[in-house]
């Protein structure tokens, strides 16, 4: 056809030209500066090999940001996922059976937008909200402790380095378990009513019901929502930066924030870009490996 | 019910950053959950003024404005040669879109400032507005190229017989029938870039660079001042600003919403 081949490159180059320069050209050079010693203001640097990344293994610093991104790793998905599931199963099959069977709670509805409030609003809004939501004097969450009469519980919770990271990870939790129950109610939807009604009458409690029933047939919903948790614990990077920049003494640090820091404070951007090629083969392996961990029958309705 | 009791979790949070807007700062220092004793409208007018929270939020519209044409329509047009039209390298470009989608965005920030300092558009909306864009695509061409293809061929066939160009084959008739898939990953695209925070702090530092700050990232400077001057009112005050239309644009298309950032996670 005349003019195809036209048409073709017409609508297809700039689009490429766009993604190959702000996109693929960083991703390829992230490893090449990352065998370097670069400091970014210098115009000569030199091609170091493999020494960034051996800096990296005895890099206190890196450790200990790693080690937190591990725990959000293993936390934040099975804390999210469990409440998610939770909501999402009393919304939409919570409220129990009468005359025209099993169906969700009265306000289902409402429960849905409102729990996405979250979602929607900016990683920004939501760090600097919660930083004064825990703000030793003026913030909401020891206004509450005192007001109930628990004194003593009010305290610093960011400037005290053993709750810093729990307080941070918290704000995590709040912020995605909303998207989740949406998630899994629309999955819920689509289970058969008399599955639950047949279940009710077996006898099975709520949370027999739930374990039983629910979670092995919205299984491939979770494990869709495990991988987009683990994505965000790998990263961690802004909502750490605003409400404690890794602090006090470095005790909520992550990995993404230690780069961050280390490209743009210290100027190492060879260094920088040896830990952002670090936590990509971290991330290719966790990835990895949850696949081999998930491979579970999945159930045919 | 805990079901009322994580709605109070997530909604009291905003309100009290609402209604902690309206007060004086003595009325926020002595008792966070007091009501403000009247309408203080004056505390928003100092964060849009003087806190250039309204600059900001210009800023942020130029840029997600710019950003998001850029992104339908490029993305459209990719998908579109991608999932209609046969060619040698066209599952390589595919891939290539598609493969920006699994890397983590911090890989590539070191790599990408240079990028755009290298061009000169450090610091700039034009330069912010291309990144945007570009790191739209990915997610933008998946979807999009999965949709083109579910639209029926006879439609396309008739156009052509009729004597319509490639050109206007695309935009005459195949864009209008995508509009569904398009306001789906238009809403999804509209708060992936409103809320970039990330790319931002990055791309937007160096000389003069805050005049041409963002909102997310305005927001959070100013949290950062204002503890130290003590203007808590002021700070609530924007982030209110910041939040409201967000808020309201939720409510009024909460469906829409819902679906499209679905749809997105369930690449």
């Amino acid at each position: 056809m005349p003019g195809k081949r036209l048409f073709i490159a017409v609508f297809l180059i700039p689009p490429l030209l766009l993604y190959g320069i702000f996109v693929v050209s960083p991703y390829a050079q992230a490893f090449q500066i990352a065998g370097t010693n670069w400091s970014g203001l210098s115009p000569t640097y030199d091609f170091v090999g493999l020494d960034n990344f051996q800096r990296l293994l005895s890099d206190g610093y890196f450790w200990n940001a790693l080690r937190h991104n591990g725990l959000l790793l293993v936390l934040l998905p099975v804390v999210t996922i469990l409440l998610g599931l939770f909501f999402a199963s009393m919304i939409s099959v919570g409220g129990r059976a009468d005359r025209v069977g099993v169906h969700g709670v009265r306000g289902a509805g409402f429960y849905r937008v409102v729990y996405f409030f979250p979602q929607v609003l900016s990683v920004a809004i939501v760090g600097v909200l919660w930083k004064e939501m825990y703000a030793p004097h003026t913030g909401m969450v020891n206004g509450f402790l005192r007001a109930v009469g628990l004194d003593g519980l009010a305290v610093a919770w960011l400037g005290d380095p053993r709750f810093s990271f729990w307080c941070v990870m918290a704000v995590m939790i709040w912020m995605n378990v909303g998207f989740y129950v949406v998630l899994f109610s629309a999955a819920m939807q689509s289970i058969p009513r008399d599955l639950y009604e047949a279940a009710l009458l077996d006898g099975a409690g709520r949370l027999t019901t739930l374990v039983r029933l629910t979670v092995p047939l919205v299984w491939d919903t979770i494990q869709v929502a495990w991988v987009y948790l683990a994505i965000i614990a790998i990263d961690g990077f802004a909502i750490v930066q605003i409400i404690t920049d890794g602090g006090p003494s470095s005790s909520s640090d992550v990995v993404g924030l230690r780069l961050y820091k280390t490209a743009f404070a210290d100027g190492q951007f060879g260094y920088a870009s040896a830990i952002g090629v670090a936590m990509f083969f971290l991330t290719l392996t966790v990835a990895a490996m949850f696949l081999r961990v998930t491979r579970r029958e999945r159930v045919e309705l | 019910m805990f079901l009322a009791g994580w709605a109070l979790l997530t909604t009291l949070p905003l309100l009290w950053a609402v209604l902690s807007s309206f007060k004086s700062d003595t009325e926020i220092l002595t008792d966070p959950w007091s009501l403000p004793s009247r309408l203080r409208w004056e505390n928003w007018e100092r964060a849009w003024n003087e806190a250039h929270i309204g600059r900001y939020f210009l800023n942020s519209a130029i840029v997600v404005t710019g950003a998001l044409t850029l992104t339908m329509l490029f993305g459209a047009m990719a998908a579109y040669v991608l999932a209609r039209y046969r060619f040698r390298g066209r599952r390589i470009v595919y891939f290539a879109f598609v493969g920006g989608m699994m890397f983590p965005v911090f890989l590539a920030l070191v790599p990408l400032f240079f990028v755009v300092r290298n061009l000169g558009m450090l610091g700039t909306l034009p330069g912010l507005t291309l990144v945007y864009a570009a790191y739209s695509l990915p997610f933008t061409v998946f979807f999009l190229t999965a949709f083109f293809r579910t639209l029926p061929t006879s439609v396309a066939e008739a156009a052509m017989v009729d004597g319509c160009g490639h050109f206007g084959l695309f935009f005459r008739v195949m864009l209008p029938m995508a509009r569904p898939g398009l306001v789906s990953v238009g809403i999804f695209n509209f708060l992936f870039q409103w809320n970039q925070y990330v790319l931002p702090i990055v791309l937007m530092q160096g000389e003069g660079a805050e005049k041409k700050w963002v909102l997310a990232q305005g927001l959070t400077a100013l949290a950062v001042n204002e503890g130290y001057r003590g203007d808590f009112s002021g700070l609530f005050a924007g982030m209110t600003i910041a939040m409201l239309p967000v808020i309201a644009g939720y409510l009024l298309f909460h469906r829409q919403v819902q679906s499209g950032l679905a749809a997105g996670q369930l690449r």
